[in-house]
C-alpha cells in the first residue's frame, strides 16, 4: 500500500519539494470557520463566522484584540492561535515600552512570520495549524496581512481565509476596485456580503454567529489623523450592519460543507 | 624532605625571601566606567515657532586640558531629529554608532512599510520623542547595570502630533522635557537666559528661528566667557519640518573680555 | 597563628611561596563602584480617599539639586487604561522620589495591569492592583525603586480607596497620604483636616474626658480646596515644590483631570 514517507515531520522535502507537514497545516487554517479582511484608505475591517460546538454550547471567538491599533482574526487551530496572539500582545507592549510608540503593523506581522517558519525548519517542531488576518493601522494607514502556517506573510486589500474561504475571495476579487475609497460602514457591509457568499445553504449571518472588528485612521481637514482604536463588535452590536446586508440577493452558495472530520478545530 | 609535592623544585623562602607574586595580580574587582575621562561641556537648546535650535562647543577635555578641540557632538538622527551629547566622549561615541544601527533598521522598516497598499505616507519613521523614549531606557538600563553611559542627552525634533519636541536623558535614565534645556554649566548660565525668553511652550511657539538662533548664540557666549572647560567654536543645529541643519564650524563674534577685569572674588583679587 | 608559624623556618621547616598563582580576590561578576545610581527629583503628592471618590494631586516640577529640570514633569499616572492615551483608565499611580525609577515603575505597573484587561477582559481592581504594585516593589528588595508610591482607585464597594506604599513594598489603605518632599509639611495638615486629629468638641470635658470631633466624609469640593491648600503651603516652605499642580479626580464617571498653576519661584 501507498505510504507518503515524506511527511513525518516537518524537516524533509519530498522528492517534489514539498514539504508534507507544512501543507497538512494549510488544510487546518481551512477547517476554521471563514474569516474575511478588507483594508480601505481609512479603516481595516475584520469579520468572522463563529461556530458553535453544538446547539447548547458558546460560539468560539474568532477574533481578538492584539493591541490598541491591531486585532487578528483566526481560522484554524484556535489554541494554537492564543500562541500567536499572546506573543504579538507580547511584541505590542515591548515596542510600545522602548519607543512609546504603536508597533507598526507590518514589523509585527514579520515577527510572527519568522516565528512560524523556525517551526517548518527544525525537527521535532509541529507548524502552527491556524492562519491569520491581521488587521491594523499605524502611521502608514490602515493595513490588512495574511498569516500562513509556513511563515509566510503578506499584505493584502481584501482575503479570505477557512473553510469555503474561496467564494468569498471571488466576491472580493468582484469588488477589490471599490476598496480603497469606502467608508467604514460601506467596508463592513462589504465583509459582510463577502462572508455570506461563504455560507452554506439554509445558514445565515446572525447576531450569535458574526463578528466584527474595525480599527480606523481617518485623516481630517487639518492633516492631523484621527485613529479608531482596533473593537470587536459581537451581538445585538452587529444586528443593525446585518441587517442592512439581509436584502441582498442569496449568495451563489452552494451544496457540500467543506468541513474534515476528526482534527479539533475552532467549531 | 617535604612531603608536599607542590614544595618540590622551589626556591625556599629562608634562602631567597618569600616570592613577590604581587605583579601577577592583575585582576582587582571588575570595573565599570567610574568617572568620566575625556569630556564634552555643556549642551543647550530651546524650541521656538517651527522647530528647535541646538548648541554645543568642539571640545572635549581631559581633566582640565583643552585636550581635541575639533570634536562634534550633535548628531543628526534620520534627518528628523538632532541627538546633543554632554559628559564621557567615548560613551557619546558608542551612542553614536548604536543610534547609527538604529537609523539603518529603521530606514529599512520605512521603506518596507511605505511599499503596502496604502502607499508612502511620509512619517512612521522613529520620532524625537520615540527616540528620547528609547534612549531613556537605554541609559536607565545601563545604570541598573551598574555600567552607565556617562552622558546627558538632549533630542530635538518633533512627537507624534507634529509638535516640536526638546528632551533630555541622564545617565541615571532620567528623562524629561522642557521648552528650553541645558546640560552641564548650561543649566546654570544658559537656562535663566533661555527661559526668559521661552517660559513655556507658548513663548516658545512665539519665537521666530532667528530669534532662537541669537538667543543660543548669546548663550553659548555665556558658557565661554564663564565656562573654563569651553572653546570659542561650536556647533549649532536647527531641527525643523524641512529637515536638520547642523553648521559645526561656528565662531563667537564680538568677543569683549572688558568685563573680566571686573570680576571679584576668585584667586589673589579678593576685594 | 598558622601564618605566624608557618613564617618561622626553624619551627616549621623551610617554607615556600605557593600563592604565587594570578588570582582575584573579588567574587565573580562584583564590580566596585563609586556611581551612585540614584538621585532625588524633588516634588510632592497628596492622596484624598472621598465616599464615592478619591483625587491625587502632585506639583509638576523635576528638580536636581537647586536646578529646575522642568516645570511640567507630571508625577501622576493613569494605569491600566485599553489604549496610550489611558482613556477608559480607573486607576492613577502617583510616584514622588527618583523620577527615573518612578517612569520605571509606571511604565511596569501599566503593562501588567493591560496584560491583566487583554487576559480577564476587564480592568483590574484597585485591591488587586495594590497587591500586585506591593510585590513590584519587593522584587527590587535589594535595589529598590527609590520613590513613595500612591495608588489611587475605587473599591469595590465604589468608594475611594488610597493605597500608599515605602519604596521596598509595605503598603496600607488610608483615607489619606502625602508623599515626597514635602510629606511632612503636608501630611500633619491633612491629619487635622481629613482625619479631624486634635480636633475636639468644645466644652465636652478636661483631658481624656475630651470628646473628639467625629470623623465625616468629606464632599469633593472640600477636598479639592484641602488639595489646594496643602499645596499652595508646601510651595511656600519647600523649594522643590511648585510650578503646577496636577489633579486626577477618579469617580464612577472616569477620571478628571486638573492643570491649576502654583508658584514659579
Amino acid at each position: 500500500m501507498f505510504r507518503n514517507n515524506y511527511d513525518n515531520d516537518s524537516v524533509t522535502f519530498s522528492p517534489q519539494g514539498r514539504i508534507f507537514q507544512v501543507e497538512y497545516a494549510a488544510e487546518a487554517v481551512k477547517q476554521g470557520s471563514v474569516v474575511v479582511g478588507i483594508a480601505s484608505k481609512t479603516h481595516a475591517v475584520l469579520v468572522a463566522i463563529k461556530r458553535n460546538a453544538e446547539e447548547l454550547s458558546s460560539y468560539q471567538k474568532k477574533l481578538f484584540p492584539i493591541d490598541e491599533h491591531v486585532g487578528i482574526a483566526i481560522a484554524g487551530l484556535t489554541s494554537d492561535a492564543r500562541v500567536l496572539s499572546n506573543f504579538m500582545k507580547q511584541q505590542c507592549l515591548g515596542h510600545r515600552l522602548t519607543y512609546g510608540r504603536n508597533i507598526p503593523v507590518r514589523t509585527l506581522v514579520e515577527m510572527i512570520g519568522s516565528k512560524a517558519q523556525i517551526n517548518t525548519q527544525h525537527y521535532g517542531k509541529r507548524p502552527y495549524g491556524v492562519g491569520l488576518l491581521v488587521a491594523g493601522v499605524d502611521d502608514h494607514g490602515p493595513h490588512l496581512f495574511e498569516f500562513q502556517p509556513s511563515g509566510m506573510t503578506e499584505e493584502m486589500i481584501a482575503f479570505a481565509i477557512g473553510a469555503r474561504s474561496q467564494m468569498a475571495r471571488t466576491y472580493l476579487e468582484k469588488n477589490v476596485a471599490k476598496f480603497a475609497d469606502c467608508d467604514r460602514e460601506e467596508l463592513i457591509r462589504h465583509g459582510l456580503r463577502a462572508l455570506k457568499e461563504s455560507l452554506v445553504q439554509d445558514r445565515e449571518l446572525t447576531v450569535d454567529n458574526t463578528s466584527v472588528g474595525v480599527a480606523g485612521s481617518v485623516k481630517a481637514d487639518d492633516g492631523s489623523v484621527k485613529v479608531e482604536p482596533f473593537k470587536v463588535y459581537d451581538g445585538q452590536d452587529v444586528a443593525a450592519w446585518i441587517e442592512s446586508v439581509a436584502d441582498d440577493k442569496e449568495g451563489g452558495a452552494s451544496a457540500g460543507e467543506g468541513e474534515g472530520e476528526g482534527m479539533e478545530v475552532d467549531s | 624532605m617535604d612531603h608536599r609535592p607542590q614544595a618540590w623544585g622551589r626556591p625556599r623562602d629562608d634562602v631567597y625571601g618569600p616570592y613577590d607574586a604581587s605583579y601577577l595580580q592583575t585582576s582587582g574587582p571588575k570595573t565599570a566606567t567610574q568617572s568620566p575621562v575625556v569630556t564634552g561641556t555643556s549642551v543647550i537648546a530651546i524650541k521656538f515657532k517651527d522647530g528647535v535650535v541646538m548648541a554645543a562647543d568642539n571640545l572635549a577635555s581631559y581633566g582640565s586640558l583643552a585636550r581635541f578641540t575639533d570634536v562634534k557632538r550633535l548628531r543628526p538622527f534620520l534627518s528628523t531629529s538632532v541627538v546633543g551629547f554632554g559628559g564621557d566622549v567615548s560613551d557619546m561615541q558608542y551612542l553614536d554608532r548604536h543610534l547609527t544601527e538604529l537609523a539603518i533598521d529603521e530606514a529599512y522598516e520605512h521603506e518596507s512599510s511605505a511599499a503596502g497598499t496604502s502607499g508612502g505616507a511620509p512619517g512612521g519613521q522613529l520620532n524625537a520623542a520615540n527616540l528620547h523614549k528609547y534612549l531613556s531606557k537605554l541609559m536607565y538600563r545601563r545604570r541598573n547595570d551598574f555600567d552607565p553611559l556617562w552622558n546627558q542627552v538632549l533630542v530635538a525634533g518633533f512627537d507624534g502630533a507634529g509638535k516640536p519636541f526638546l528632551g533630555s536623558v541622564d545617565l541615571r535614565g532620567t528623562a524629561f522635557a522642557a521648552p528650553s534645556l541645558a546640560s552641564g554649566f548650561g543649566a546654570m548660565l544658559a537656562q535663566p537666559i533661555m527661559r526668559r525668553h521661552a517660559a513655556t511652550d507658548a513663548d516658545a511657539a512665539a519665537l521666530s528661528r532667528e530669534q532662537a538662533v541669537q538667543i543660543v548664540r548669546d548663550c553659548m557666549k555665556v558658557l565661554f566667557y564663564r565656562d573654563a572647560r569651553s572653546l570659542d567654536r561650536y556647533s549649532l543645529a536647527v531641527v525643523t519640518r524641512d529637515g536638520v541643519e547642523i553648521s559645526e564650524d561656528e565662531r563667537l563674534e564680538q568677543q569683549s573680555w572688558a568685563f573680566a577685569e571686573r570680576v571679584r572674588g576668585y584667586g589673589t583679587q579678593v576685594v | 597563628m598558622a601564618a605566624m608559624f608557618s613564617q618561622n623556618p626553624l619551627m616549621n621547616g623551610p617554607n615556600y611561596s605557593f600563592n604565587d598563582a594570578p588570582r582575584s580576590n573579588a567574587p565573580d561578576g562584583a564590580r566596585e563602584h563609586r556611581f551612585d545610581p540614584y538621585a532625588d527629583n524633588g516634588g510632592s503628592t497628596l492622596a484624598i480617599a472621598g465616599a464615592d471618590f478619591t483625587i491625587m494631586a502632585g506639583d509638576t516640577r523635576l528638580t536636581s539639586g537647586y536646578s529646575i529640570n522642568s516645570r511640567f514633569h507630571p508625577k501622576l499616572f493613569k494605569i491600566g487604561g485599553s489604549t496610550a492615551d489611558q482613556k477608559d483608565a480607573t486607576l492613577v499611580l502617583s510616584v514622588v522620589g527618583f523620577a527615573a525609577d518612578g517612569e520605571a515603575l509606571k511604565e511596569r505597573l501599566d503593562a501588567i495591569c493591560k496584560m491583566y484587561r487583554y487576559r480577564h477582559g476587564k480592568p483590574m481592581s484597585v485591591k488587586a492592583c495594590a497587591q500586585r504594585l506591593s510585590t513590584i516593589l519587593y522584587q527590587k528588595r535589594f535595589f529598590p525603586y527609590y520613590v513613595h508610591a500612591i495608588l489611587g482607585g475605587l473599591d469595590e464597594d465604589g468608594k475611594g480607596a488610597v493605597y500608599s506604599y515605602d519604596p521596598v513594598g509595605s503598603y496600607e489603605r488610608e483615607q489619606c497620604r502625602a508623599g515626597g518632599a514635602a510629606a511632612s509639611l503636608i501630611m500633619p495638615f491633612l491629619d487635622n483636616q481629613v482625619n479631624f486629629k486634635n480636633q475636639y468638641v468644645p466644652n465636652s470635658g478636661e483631658g481624656h474626658a475630651l470628646q473628639e470631633r467625629e470623623r465625616r466624609p468629606l464632599t469633593r469640593a472640600e477636598v479639592e480646596m484641602l488639595v489646594k491648600d496643602a499645596f499652595d503651603g508646601a510651595v511656600e516652605r519647600h523649594i522643590e515644590v511648585g510650578d503646577g499642580l496636577q489633579m486626577m479626580a477618579i469617580t464612577k464617571d472616569g477620571i478628571e483631570e486638573i492643570v491649576l498653576p502654583l508658584k514659579k519661584d
